[in-house]
Order: C-alpha cells, then sequence, then structure tokens
C-alpha cells in the first residue's frame, strides 16, 4: 500500500474563522441596538438608514448569513479535509466561495439599510444577490463533493452526511423561494401571491432554519465534540438513524408558522404532526452528543471548549422541545405573533449557534496557529457571561410574551375587551424589553472577551497555512454487494448519496407546495376583491421598503379576541393579488389587515410624522423622511406591466394612464388633508401609503355593501 | 378531518396518508440497515474524527498527551 504525502489547506478555514468573528461583532451589536430602539424609539436618530425596520433584517440576516454562515464554512473546511483525509478539492474555489460570499454579506448590509429589500424573512435580498448567493453556494457544493469523491478514508463519516444534507437542501429551498419577476435592477415581486407566497416562504423559513442553523452544526457537533473530549460519538448507529428521519421530516412541518392563517386547514395539520414527530430525531441527535461526554463528565469542569459544547447541545435540545410545542395549535393560537417566538428563536441562535461556534473557535483557533489558548480562564468568564445573557435575553421575552398574550385575549364580564387599547398591552412589556436589551448587552460583551483572548492567541502563535499529513488511500475496485451492503455502497458513493438526499428533501417540499400551486380552486376567489390602484402600489411598495411588516402582521385570525379587536378574520381570497404577501411574524404593533378606512388620512399624516402626538407612549418610530421625500412615479407603468404578468388582471395598456391615474389619486387625499388644515404636498411617499393604508382589508367591505 | 375548503380538491386526504406511508416506509428500511450492520465497520466509522492528529505536528495537546498515555 502506498502512503500518500500530501497537505491540508489551514488558508481558508482561517479566513472564514476571522470572518465569523468579526461578523458576529457586527450582528450582536445590530442587535443590541435593535433591542434598546424598542423602548427608546429616538434611537433611530430620525434617519431611514437606522431604523428598526431596516435594522432587524440587516440584524437577521448578519446573525444567520454572515456569522453562523462563515462559522459553518470554518468549520466545514477544516474537518472535512480531516474527514476524508483529502486536501479541499480546489484552491481556487475555495477562494471564490470565501470572497464571494464575503462581497454578498457587504452587498446586503449596504442594500438592507438602504430599503432595498424583497420583506420576505431571512430571504430578504433582492434578485442580483439572490443569484449571486446560488452562484458561490453551488461553489461550495462542487468543492465540497469534489473532496469527498477525492477522498483517502473509505468511509464517509456521518459530520460530511449533515454538511451534504446542508448543501443540498439549502440550494432548493434558496432558488425556489427566490423566483421572482425583477421590475428594475433592485427591485423584484414574487411570482407567488398571498397565501401560495406564505406557504412557500415559511417552507424556505422553517428550512433554512433546519438546513442552516441545524444540519451543519450537527455536523460540526459530530466532529468537533468528540475531538474536544477525545472520545467517539456516543453511538453511531444512532447517528444514523437521526440524520435519515431528521432530513425526512424537517421538511414537511414549514406550515406550522401558518396555524390559523388563511392557509388551508389540511396543510396546517400536516405541519402540525411533522412537527411534533420531528422531537424524536432532534433529541435523538442532542442525547448522542451529550452522551459522547459520558465517563469525560470531569473535563467539563476544566475546559470551556466543552463547557460552551455542553450548554450548546442542551439549547438545541430545549428548542427543539420548544418548537413542536409551539406548532400544537392551541400554544400557537396564544403565542403567534408575540415575543415567545423570539425566546424560541434565540434559544437556538444564542444558545446552540453561538455557543457552538465559540467552542468551535476556542479549539480550532489555538490549532491552527500552532499555540494553546492565550486564557483559559478569560474563555470561562466569556462562557458565564454568555450563559447569563442568554437567560437574561429569553426569560423576559417568554414572560412578555405571554403576558400580551392573554391581555389581548381577556375580556370583561359584559364580553368586551378588557384592553382595546393596543398599546396598553404593550406599555405593560417594555421592562421585559429593558431586561432583554441588558441580556444582549451581557452576550455581547461575552463576544467582545472572545475577540481580545483569541487576538491574544493567535499573537503568540504562528499561524501554518499548510499542514502536513499522510494516508493510505482506500482501494477503489468495487466490492461483491452482498445482502446488507446495500446502504454501504450508498454511503461509499458521495454523488449518490447526495441524490438521495435530495430525494428525501424534495418528496417533502412536493407534496405540501403541489396541492396549494397547481389547484386554482384551492384558493376561493372574492368577487369584490380588485387589484391595487397604482398609487397603492405604490404604497405597498414604500411599507415593503420601510419593513412596517416587520412589526404589523396584515392577518386577522379567526378568534373571537381578534375579530372583536381588528375586525372580520382575514379570508384566503383576499390576498390573491398580494405579490408578495406581507402577513408579517410578530405584532410589536397592531395588526394592519382591517386598518383601512379606520381612521382619517389627518390621523396617518401626523402619526407617520411622530407617532406619539397621536398614541403617547408609542415606541413606534418617528418617520418624518416620508412627508419630505418625493414619491417615485416613474417605475409605475413597469410595475404594472410586471404585476400583470404575473396574472393581475390590470387591463392591456393600461401602464399609460397609469401615472395620471395615479395622480389623481394623491391630489384627492392631499386636497383632504389640506382642508383638515396639513400643508400637504400630493408628490411625496406619505401620500401613497396612506391610499395603500386605507385601501388595506376593505374591499370585503364592498362586497358586503353590494349585497 | 380536513377543511371543506378544499373539497373542490379530489382525495385531498390522501395526501397525509401518502406522506405517513413514504416515512414509515424510509424509516423501516433506515432500521433494517442498522440491524445487520457490520460492527467492525461501525467502529472504524465511529473513529474518523479521532485518527486524524499529526501527533509530531501538535506540540502542546493535553489530549494527545492524555490518548498517548492510554496507549
Amino acid at each position: 500500500m502506498n502512503v500518500e504525502k500530501f497537505s491540508y489547506d489551514n488558508q481558508y478555514p482561517k479566513l472564514f474563522a476571522l470572518a465569523t468573528i468579526f461578523w458576529g461583532v457586527v450582528a450582536l451589536l445590530v442587535g443590541v441596538t435593535i433591542a434598546i430602539q424598542l423602548y427608546v424609539p429616538a434611537l433611530n436618530l430620525g434617519i431611514p438608514y437606522t431604523t428598526f425596520g431596516r435594522l432587524r433584517p440587516l440584524h437577521t440576516n448578519a446573525a444567520i448569513f454572515a456569522f453562523v454562515g462563515n462559522a459553518i464554512f470554518a468549520g466545514v473546511y477544516y474537518s472535512l479535509q480531516r474527514i476524508t483525509k483529502a486536501r479541499m478539492f480546489s484552491d481556487v474555489l475555495s477562494k471564490i466561495h470565501f470572497w464571494g460570499w464575503q462581497l454578498i454579506i457587504v452587498a446586503a448590509a449596504v442594500t438592507l439599510v438602504s430599503g432595498i429589500t424583497t420583506s420576505k424573512e431571512y430571504a430578504e435580498l433582492e434578485w442580483p444577490i439572490d443569484i449571486a448567493i446560488a452562484v458561490v453556494w453551488v461553489v461550495f457544493g462542487i468543492n465540497m463533493i469534489g473532496t469527498l469523491m477525492k477522498r483517502r478514508e473509505k468511509h464517509i463519516y456521518v459530520a460530511a452526511w449533515f454538511y451534504i444534507a446542508t448543501f443540498v437542501t439549502v440550494a432548493v429551498l434558496h432558488i425556489g423561494n427566490s423566483i421572482e419577476l425583477p421590475v428594475s435592477f433592485l427591485k423584484s415581486y414574487s411570482v407567488y401571491a398571498g397565501v401560495q407566497d406564505a406557504l412557500v416562504q415559511w417552507w424556505y423559513g422553517h428550512n433554512a432554519v433546519a438546513f442552516f442553523l441545524t444540519t451543519p452544526f450537527l455536523g460540526l457537533m459530530y466532529y468537533y465534540l468528540p475531538k474536544a473530549a477525545n472520545r467517539p460519538v456516543f453511538s453511531y448507529k444512532l447517528s444514523i438513524l437521526h440524520f435519515w428521519t431528521l432530513i425526512f421530516i424537517y421538511i414537511w412541518a414549514g406550515p406550522h408558522h401558518l396555524l390559523y392563517s388563511a392557509l388551508p386547514n389540511w396543510a396546517q395539520s400536516l405541519g402540525t404532526v411533522f412537527s411534533i414527530m420531528l422531537w424524536m430525531p432532534s433529541w435523538g441527535g442532542m442525547l448522542n452528543g451529550l452522551l459522547t461526554l459520558r465517563g469525560a463528565w470531569d473535563k467539563v469542569r476544566d475546559d470551556p471548549v466543552l463547557k460552551f459544547f455542553v450548554i450548546g447541545v442542551t439549547a438545541y435540545g430545549m428548542s427543539t422541545f420548544e418548537g413542536p410545542m409551539l406548532s400544537l395549535k392551541n400554544v400557537n393560537a396564544l403565542a403567534h405573533f408575540t415575543d415567545w417566538v423570539p425566546a424560541h428563536v434565540h434559544v437556538g441562535t444564542l444558545g446552540w449557534n453561538g455557543f457552538m461556534t465559540f467552542g468551535m473557535l476556542y479549539w480550532m483557533i489555538p490549532k491552527l496557529w500552532r499555540t494553546k489558548l492565550y486564557s483559559k480562564k478569560l474563555a470561562t468568564v466569556h462562557f458565564w457571561i454568555g450563559t447569563l445573557g442568554i437567560v437574561a435575553w429569553v426569560i423576559p421575552m417568554w414572560w412578555s410574551g405571554i403576558t400580551q398574550a392573554l391581555m389581548w385575549k381577556e375580556f370583561t364580564e359584559i364580553g368586551l375587551l378588557k384592553y382595546p387599547n393596543f398599546l396598553e398591552t404593550v406599555l405593560q412589556i417594555v421592562p421585559m424589553y429593558i431586561i432583554r436589551s441588558i441580556g444582549g448587552t451581557l452576550y455581547f460583551t461575552g463576544l467582545l472577551i472572545l475577540v481580545y483572548n483569541l487576538f491574544k492567541t493567535i499573537k503568540q502563535g504562528s499561524f501554518v497555512p499548510e499542514e502536513e499529513a499522510e494516508a493510505v488511500p482506500f482501494d477503489r475496485t468495487p466490492e461483491p454487494v452482498k445482502y446488507g451492503m446495500i446502504h454501504r455502497y450508498i454511503e461509499s458513493k458521495a454523488l449518490l448519496f447526495t441524490a438521495l438526499v435530495f430525494l428525501a428533501i424534495i418528496v417533502g417540499g412536493l407534496v405540501e407546495i403541489i396541492p396549494t400551486y397547481l389547484v386554482k380552486s384551492n384558493i376561493p376567489t372574492i368577487a369584490s376583491v380588485k387589484p391595487y390602484t397604482p398609487l397603492e402600489l405604490q404604497g405597498r411598495d414604500i411599507y415593503i421598503r420601510e419593513a412596517c411588516n416587520s412589526c404589523h402582521s396584515q392577518l386577522v385570525r379567526p378568534f373571537r379576541s381578534e375579530v372583536e379587536r381588528y375586525g372580520e378574520y382575514s379570508k384566503a381570497g383576499e390576498y390573491v393579488y398580494d405579490h408578495p404577501f406581507l402577513w408579517g411574524s410578530k405584532r410589536t404593533g397592531p395588526d394592519l389587515h382591517r386598518v383601512g378606512k379606520k381612521y382619517s388620512n389627518m390621523w396617518h399624516y401626523l402619526h407617520m410624522q411622530d407617532p406619539r402626538q397621536m398614541s403617547p407612549g408609542s415606541i413606534m418610530p418617528r418617520y418624518p423622511w416620508l412627508l419630505e421625500w418625493d414619491m417615485d412615479k416613474e417605475s409605475i407603468p413597469a410595475k404594472i406591466s410586471a404585476m400583470r404578468t404575473l396574472g393581475v388582471p390590470y387591463p392591456e395598456g393600461y401602464e399609460d394612464q397609469a401615472i395620471a391615474d395615479l395622480e389623481k389619486q394623491a391630489n384627492e387625499i392631499a386636497n383632504d388633508l389640506i382642508q383638515n388644515g396639513i400643508d400637504a404636498d400630493p408628490n411625496k411617499d406619505i401620500i401613497a401609503l396612506i391610499a395603500y393604508l386605507q385601501r388595506l382589508g376593505t374591499d370585503i367591505k364592498n362586497e358586503v355593501a353590494e349585497k | 378531518m380536513f377543511s371543506n375548503l378544499l373539497s373542490s380538491i379530489e382525495d385531498v386526504s390522501v395526501y397525509p396518508v401518502i406522506t405517513l406511508i413514504l416515512f414509515t416506509f424510509a424509516f423501516v428500511l433506515v432500521v433494517i440497515r442498522l440491524v445487520f450492520m457490520d460492527k467492525r465497520t461501525v467502529e472504524e466509522m465511529k473513529n474518523i474524527p479521532l485518527e486524524d492528529d499529526n501527533e509530531e505536528f501538535i506540540t502542546n495537546n493535553e489530549n494527545n498527551n492524555e490518548k498517548k498515555q492510554i496507549i
């Protein structure tokens, strides 16, 4: 047997690790800022670029795709080479992957604060960036599968299975959810509308959590936890079982984000059932991780790396218990749209992704720089501050979520809402927002300690870009396939394995989506629901630009408490022209689906100028620039034509008339404002936004009137 | 059991049934595979991450020292 000499590439694990730390600081800093903005709205400084609606997607994208994303790549590039005993497939691809990904992040940051967004959660980026993501992602995939194909180790270790599942599924999700029709260079409309768009979005959103925040980290857990504990994983068989069940089940559970919505009932039930089933494989993974430490718990006392891993895996177990629980319809009725959901999310991101990443960095950086960690003590301090930060973040948000939900639903003895003013329920939970921001600050402080500690570590070590290694390549002559060896055969074929993973995830996706997608009669149409006027369409795009949907839902659920508070519950047929849908996922402010004609134009004008003029104590930021910025009228013909392509029934040639119609409606609103003593200009953004808000949810009232 | 909203789709209730059958089928396949898996292979695979340490390269790794003592 020939022993081959080769070297591991340490350059890209290093660059990705440094990028992880850098973007982690950015993501957490933005997170702390918006947490404080929720009780100090003036912290947006009165300018659009630092306002909550724009910073919130910046925070989520930076945390998920920049911080966690780079951590995944650092971890994969380091571990994959070592479990395959092969150098990464191509240095050029590694380079394109690294720099491409960082450029995408920068482009994302610039566009998001500029209000260039599709509004779809965790998929806010506009179409040119979407294309770049797809290309870079495929580069990553080729680099990874190429490495697996030229590997020297015969078996593909389970960590790599999770990496493959990550690559395949994220590619499918990203492309499926990003199908949009460009209107201009930085503006597009989702090809899906209303309920369909919601279903596709949450099929994506849910599985982005599954295959970007979960499967890659399970892969990392299966490598770094055994390494740090210096013992093999507890049960390899369990890892196989929970791998296949996890990737098979996860993809079906998306509709649990849309319970009690206008989504068809069968899809909701399917989502719930699969969510509960998901609990089992998730805990299979958690137990496998924790039990790896059996007999080695004494090491946890001394080793900060293991401490981070233990809390990380435990947080994974907690959030995967909480997830199925939240998808029970009766729990969801209470928790949805409240702070309970961000609490659940942050157990996962701060605990699982954050702590696994920190543990991995504390282990890997000294290895890459051929030295020891500068200070175990500081790492332990980081661990405790971080843990305290998570607790101080999550518990107040559980508390606030349940408190507010109960207040929303409480009736007096004579059957009226006890808290009819939404603001009252907000003021009640402001103290919780304050504690949460302290929790976030603690967690952020922990990260700064990591930065210092690792900086010192790097300074005392010397980086080894090429790590010499040797291995015997395995015998590639095909074995005779015997009974019981089929899976091993599959496991040893990287491409075949990838294809099977694709099959497992695509079945779920298709069965879930096809019925809603193809059957038109699926969504009962309502005759009185008409397309938006040009001015309303423009207003809707301003609503999207300012990300009003970050804090306001447009979905009245069929509960007595919601019908009483907002009006008639929302019907699927009301959204047929909504490209994209704007249901939102969190009610920091009240639902807006029935806000049309509820208040006067003047009320909206003054409310946007300064919300506290109309609702003293409101935590909504001011939007003074809406009163100053000129409305964009030139884009209207292109938008009308794009909407018609997507099936919105504007008459042929309406483009030519659209601007005139827009100005006519704008003048009507401006005249109404002027009559009420406001010095309004029909050419400003605010006019379009008011037109849109006044239209919201009013179409079905017309139907009643017609009858 | 399912909403009347969808009565227009023929046999919509067949979807959950299909899913259940598919899942059970996949699950049983994996379990069968696990039952018949060769113990030695499992051990080999399990230890893959622990084999890659380049002893000469990593000079001051406590874990490695400990491993040497065990060996």
